[in-house]
């Protein structure tokens, strides 16, 4: 059960419909991170650093709902990304994602983890400005999402499936304007 | 220096902000949900909570900024304003603040690190389900503000004095895109710390 008294919603969306004064800004900015075309990195590229990151904070809503975002986008099963977010390093992904991977992996655990180091490696790798930024502030986002949806104790459905049947509805419609209550 | 080249030289988030404005809009946006009104909890409580998470994180642009903020809405109590900070229990604050700062903590260290007896003493403390949730928010938040800081190496003035100016700019005026695109203020110095 949840912390407090919340619309029954899975996930994030028992909060955003709690809370629509700030579920207006959060949804925007998931769009533009996530899912504006101007950008450099891939929609699938930045779910799975979505994902890598809410895997790491140990959020199960957010690292299925994002895991099935990022297979529909790179055409890869659940079990797929399930291996690259378990051993990015030796996953058949380009070298430059594996470098922003590594700069998530330290965002996550605090801002001071980041290194001069990997951040020349991944310029090193052709990492843009831009895309090293968007890294950071994706892998930051996430430690906000993750924690308000644990940190409030709400419910994710436990089959995975659930996720996987979502994501291409999702992927259409985007963060911004859907229906909150329409999925259920 | 920050570690990517964002074209200005302006302090903390203000030059990631300026470099980045399409997502600056959305954060400052969330930031005056959260930080800037006394709908429920007081604006010095929100920044409270801020300021000791942003501790929490080591991040020192942000827990000096926000506690300059709660600062100018405390009529300058910096002493008060310090103990809040760095979690110095014997702050003079209401019990239901303190019960919710401890949530705030938790919150800090990782969302699941929040126990139901942690909200269970905030609100047999006096804290509606709002403020529970607008505690969380605020604490989650600054775990990505204060990342998103840090983990871009922005620029820190060590200057304690720097930080009241911009304090008040943002008590008076609320955040959004105005500080980052309107010229810096400037203004007495006060005596660092």
């Amino acid at each position: 059960m949840a912390h407090i008294d919340l619309p029954d919603l899975p996930g994030i969306r028992g909060l955003m419909a709690f809370s629509p004064e700030t579920a207006g800004p959060l949804n925007e900015l998931a769009e533009i991170l996530l899912r504006d075309n101007a950008n450099s990195l891939t929609r699938g590229e930045r779910e799975l650093i979505a994902t890598y990151v809410s895997a790491l904070n140990d959020c199960f809503f957010c690292s299925n709902v994002h895991g099935a975002m990022a297979g529909h986008y790179l055409q890869c099963d659940m079990e797929g990304i399930d291996r690259i977010k378990g051993d990015f390093a030796s996953a058949d992904i380009p070298a430059k994602l594996k470098s922003l991977l590594r700069i998530a992996g330290s965002v996550q655990k605090g801002g001071k983890y980041v290194t001069i180091s990997q951040i020349t490696d991944a310029r090193t790798l052709g990492a843009t400005d831009r895309e090293i930024h968007d890294t950071v502030l994706i892998a930051a986002a996430f430690c906000m999402f993750n924690r308000y949806v644990d940190g409030l104790g709400t419910q994710a459905p436990p089959d995975r499936q659930y996720y996987i049947n979502r994501a291409s509805q999702r992927a259409a419609e985007g963060y911004l304007d859907f229906e909150l209550y329409k999925y259920k | 220096m920050p570690y990517i080249d964002i074209q200005n030289d302006l302090p903390g988030i203000r030059g990631l902000m300026a470099f980045s404005p399409h997502t600056a809009e959305p954060m400052g946006l969330l930031a005056n949900a959260l930080l800037h009104h006394s709908d429920g909890l007081l604006a010095a409580e929100r920044e409270l909570i801020a300021a000791h998470v942003s501790y929490l994180n080591d991040c020192f642009y942000c827990q000096h900024s926000h506690a300059e903020i709660a600062c100018y809405y405390l009529d300058g109590d910096r002493q008060l304003v310090d103990q809040v900070r760095t979690g110095d229990d014997q702050a003079a604050i209401s019990p239901k603040l303190k019960a919710l700062l401890r949530v705030a903590a938790k919150v800090q260290q990782g969302g699941k690190a929040v126990q139901p007896a942690d909200i269970e003493l905030s609100r047999k403390e006096g804290a509606t389900d709002k403020e529970i949730h607008d505690t969380v928010l605020i604490a989650a938040a600054f775990c990505m503000f204060n990342r998103y800081v840090d983990g871009l190496g922005a620029t820190t003035p060590a200057d304690l004095g720097s930080y009241p100016p911009r304090a008040k700019q943002v008590a008076e005026n609320g955040y959004g895109p105005h500080i980052f695109s309107t010229s810096q203020p400037a203004g007495p110095s006060v005596k660092p710390l």
